[in-house]
Order: structure tokens, then sequence, then C-alpha cells
């Protein structure tokens, strides 16, 4: 079996869960991953506790963007917006449950950083930035 | 790598093609396992070994700061630089060697002739034609440069195959815009603009031409009287040589009478308490320590470069865009974005297929040791136009063999059958 494209990261890109768009919905947001342009909208509505009832996203994106953020938004019924914002990248990255190279890591944290930016109001930070290695021994591992 | 299919290899005839690859030593790396078939040129190309030990040399022996001091060390760096313009402006057909700016890449060459050209001489209310298939680097100044001064930007618009609408730029240029930008070959698209017609046309309109030759000086002989612009732009690590490195051509007059673009050392003339009055061009444009080095390893690339002939690395180009076209044609889902197979159009060669986006296509393809790039390519305005948010590329360079097409080709098929099509 493809250790990358297993069948439940095919099966979320071919039929993602919650796929789609809620009228009016409390919070919203949409974003882009600046590599590669693709695009996810979130809408969110809340419940009278404030915690997420329904949430729904559309947009454009690989196997990799479209399976977590299918996979996440399964996850976050009942959550309150302080929750939403607390998610660490490594809850997205159990529920995909395969190794992700940094070069598509921005794929798999689109979906969270467009959850939090909605739960915010406002752009939040992308999971994956600041990790920085040393460039001589990036070259010298090449060999 | 033997091709695994029953596929016969077109012969590509135009290049002596084991001495040129012979010539990149990042070819010998294997990827994944496999030789690496690099086709992502287009975004950067691998450096070629004469550039490689031109900067070596440079380096180790010749080191010292230009134009600057009458030492011995400094006299041969000045001699060097100044000899590394001196091969750019005759790659180029430029008349004069001080219409050669090095700058810092293609997108810097343009910012320059937009801050320094555009300030001084574009108003409110004054129009920018653009293409819809231009570069991030070729919109992005101009839209400042607008949103600075309060001028407008007209959008000349392509046809269903991805060439310029050439009677709808005609209209654009009724209405006496001050400048045209325009790419010469398209970064997604393969086209090659009709340049020197759209010099000739803007002229008579009154307008500028700048020309985007960042894809098109890897490609095309250049001849800057012949192609009739007023600037144009071109990169050093898309023609085998290093980063941090791209030149400015520009015609004499125009770059005289343009005020500086950067202020510090090496650009001026006087400077006093009460003011500054600037050196001529071409230091005018080049303030503070230039990137010597990298001057140095990219006239030594243009130099290789000359040595196979540009009209072959053209022709190259043509064959391998024309077997890639016809390749890929037959991977079933497959769309072509751009002009047609025997148009004439060069590489790269943009595609999508049905069902797989393109960056699980690139992520798939490098497992067969296949280097495209996917994403947007920097054209969000052709990518708005062509109806799609990322596409694949495959783009070429004079290494590239059909061989290596067809190693892309089988990745593509593998592609599929990862994704169940």
């Amino acid at each position: 079996m493809d250790e990358l494209y297993r069948d439940q990261i095919l099966e979320h890109y071919k039929r993602p869960h919650n796929f789609g768009h809620l009228d009016q919905p409390d919070l919203e947001f949409e974003d882009t991953n600046p590599f590669c342009g693709d695009e996810q909208h979130v809408t969110i509505r809340l419940d009278e506790d404030d915690r997420v009832a329904e949430i729904a996203f559309e947009g454009k994106g690989c196997a990799i963007s479209t399976a977590a953020t299918s996979l996440l938004t399964d996850e976050l019924a009942g959550k309150s917006r302080e929750e939403l914002l607390r998610l660490p990248k490594e809850f997205v990255l159990e529920l995909l449950g395969i190794e992700i190279s940094a070069t598509r890591m921005k794929c798999a944290m689109l979906g969270l950083k467009i959850v939090k930016s909605a739960s915010l109001g406002q752009s939040a930070e992308w999971e994956d930035e600041g990790e920085a290695g040393d460039p001589t021994e990036a070259v010298a591992d090449l060999g | 790598m033997e091709p695994l299919g029953a596929k016969s290899s077109a012969p590509v005839a135009a290049l002596p093609i084991e001495k040129v690859r012979a010539a990149f030593p990042a070819l010998e790396r294997e990827v994944n396992g496999k030789p690496v078939a690099y086709l992502d040129s287009g975004a950067s190309s691998q450096r070629v070994l004469a550039s490689i030990q031109a900067v070596d040399r440079y380096e180790r022996r010749h080191h010292s700061n230009v134009h600057r001091g009458s030492h011995t060390l400094s006299a041969e760096a000045t001699d060097a630089y100044e000899g590394a313009r001196a091969t750019v402006a005759d790659h180029i057909g430029a008349g004069d060697r001080r219409e050669v700016l090095f700058v810092r890449n293609a997108t810097e060459a343009i910012n320059l002739v937009a801050r320094a050209w555009g300030d001084a001489n574009v108003g409110p209310g004054d129009r920018i034609v653009l293409t819809e298939m231009e570069h991030h680097s070729n919109i992005v100044p101009w839209q400042q440069l607008a949103e600075r001064v309060g001028a407008e930007i007209e959008w000349a618009p392509i046809d269903e195959e991805g060439l310029l609408d050439m009677d709808a730029l005609a209209t654009l240029l009724e209405r006496g815009p001050k400048l045209v930008a325009v790419t010469h070959v398209s970064n997604v698209l393969g086209t090659e603009n009709p340049v020197a017609e759209i010099a000739r046309l803007a002229h008579d309109a009154g307008a500028l031409v700048l020309v985007d030759g960042a894809q098109s000086a890897p490609k095309l002989p250049l001849d800057m009287a012949e192609l009739g612009a007023d600037f144009f732009a071109i990169t050093g690590h898309k023609l085998y040589g290093p980063t941090g490195i791209g030149v400015l051509w520009g015609k004499l007059d125009l770059l005289r009478a343009m005020p500086p673009f950067l202020g510090g050392g090496s650009m001026i003339r006087k400077v006093t308490r009460e003011g500054t009055t600037y050196a001529d061009i071409p230091a005018r444009f080049e303030a503070g320590t230039p990137a010597i080095t990298q001057a140095i390893g990219m006239a030594s690339a243009l130099r290789w470069l000359d040595s196979l002939g540009m009209e072959a690395v053209r022709e190259h180009e043509q064959e391998i865009a024309d077997y890639a076209l016809e390749q890929l044609a037959e991977v079933p889902g497959l769309r072509i974005f751009g002009p047609p197979r025997g148009s004439g159009r060069l590489g790269p060669v943009s595609f999508e297929i049905d069902g797989i986006h393109a960056h699980d296509v690139s992520e798939i393809l490098d497992r067969h040791g296949v280097a495209v790039r996917a994403g947007h390519h920097c054209a969000q305005i052709l990518m708005d136009r062509l109806g799609v948010s990322a596409t694949a590329r495959a783009s070429f360079g004079v290494y590239t063999t059909p061989e290596e097409i067809d190693r892309l080709v089988e990745g593509l098929e593998d592609a599929r059958k990862v994704f169940g099509l």
C-alpha cells in the first residue's frame, strides 16, 4: 500500500466530509497556501454555549490539504473557540496518520490555520514556522 | 535509466547532448534511487561546470572590492567584473556596455525601472499595459507604481490557445499608455510573444516597452537592437549561472535620464553636507558592493552557452517541447495549457490531470526521480484566466533528453494508478 496516499487519505480527497458552505455562519475565514495557491473557505455555526455546532469547508486543494481538513472538521463539534485556538499541529498529523514532509506541511496545516483564523477573526499564524536547521549540516548530509 | 515502455524517443540532434550533460555535475545526482530527471529549469536551472569553476577561481585567488583602490587584487577584481559586463553586452547584442546594469535578478531589474523611470515619468491617470500571462515579478512592481502615482493598469488578454491577443493590444495602445510590460516567453504557457512587433506598435503609440526575459534568455538568441525594446530583464540562475545576479539592459539615453534607484557607495560623484551628485551609468544604478562573484559566474555561463550557439540551444528547446507535447497528449485525462505542438511554442509545458492535484502529481513524480514544479508559478492572473488554481509544469534546459520526457510520462501513469484512475 502507498505510504502517503493511503486509502483513507484518497477516500477523504475524493469524498471530503463536511464539504460545502453554511448559510449565515457565526464564524468564517478563507485563506490560501502561498506556495501553490490552494484555497479553502471554512464556515462555522456556534451553539448557544458558543461551541461549534456545525462546520463546513469548500475550496480547491491537493489530496493532503483536502483530506487533512476533511478529517479535522469531523473532530471539532462541541469545541469552544479557545479550544480551537489551542489545537496543536500534532492533532492534524495524528488524524492523517502519515509522514508529512517539510514541503507538504503547509498543505496539511491549511485547514487548521483557517479554523483558527475563523475563531480569532483574523489571520492566525502557520503551525510549521520557525523550525530552521544548520545550513552546513543540511548540505553535509547530502554527501 | 532505460524507458520502460515501447515508446521510441525522438532523436534530438541540435546539441551534442552527452557532452552537454557532462558539463552539469548535478545531473549525476540520484533522487529516490534514480538518476534525477531535472524538469524544473524554468524555476532555476542547474549550474554549468564552467561557471562553478570560474566562481571558485575568482574566490580563491582574485577577490577584492571593485572600483576602489589601486592595488593589484582590486584591479583584478575590477577587470573580472567589468569583463563580465562586456560578456553580457556581447551576448545580448547591446550597443554599449554601459547599457548593462548588474542587479540581483529579473525582479529587481523590473523594480528598478518601476521606481527610477516610473516615479519620474508616470503620473495620475497614466496607463500601463500588462498582459494576462505575466509573472508576478512583472505585475506587482507596476501595481505598486500605479498605487504610488495614481496610474492605471490595463490587461492585454490572451486567446484560447494562450497567444497574446494582438488586436486587443492594439486597442489598448490607442489609449496612449506610457509603458507596455510584456514577457518574452511565458513561464507557464511556453508562448513566445512577438516582442519586436509589440515594440514597434508601442513606440508608434508613444509607449515604452519593457520585456521580461527571465525565461527567454536561456533559450533564445538575443539581439537588443533587433528586438527594439527599451528595457530587458534577465536573471542569471535560470541560464546555468548563480543566484543573486541578474541584468537590466536599458537604452543608453533612457538610463542616462533616469534618477538613481538605491543610494549608497559607488553610485555617487560627490557627497557633501548639502547633498549628493550622482555617478554616470552604469555605476549610478549599482549602489554598494555588487555581486562580483556572481556576475563572473553568470558571464562564464553565457560564454559556455555561446560555445554551444544560441541557435542550436533554441532548436533543442523546440525539439524537446514538441516531443513532450506529443507524449503528454497520450496520457488519459491530461490537459495541456498553451499553444499546440507545431505552433513554434517553446517550453515549459504546463498541464493538469483530471482527479489528481498538481501537488500530488509532483510528489509522485519525485519518487521516480522526476523533478517538476507544481503550483501557480507566480502567475495567479493567468491561473485565474485559465480557470485553475494550480498546474504541474515540466520545464527544460540544454541538458533535457527525450528519455527524461519518457520517464515523466511513466511517472504520470503511476500517479494515475495510485489515485485509482
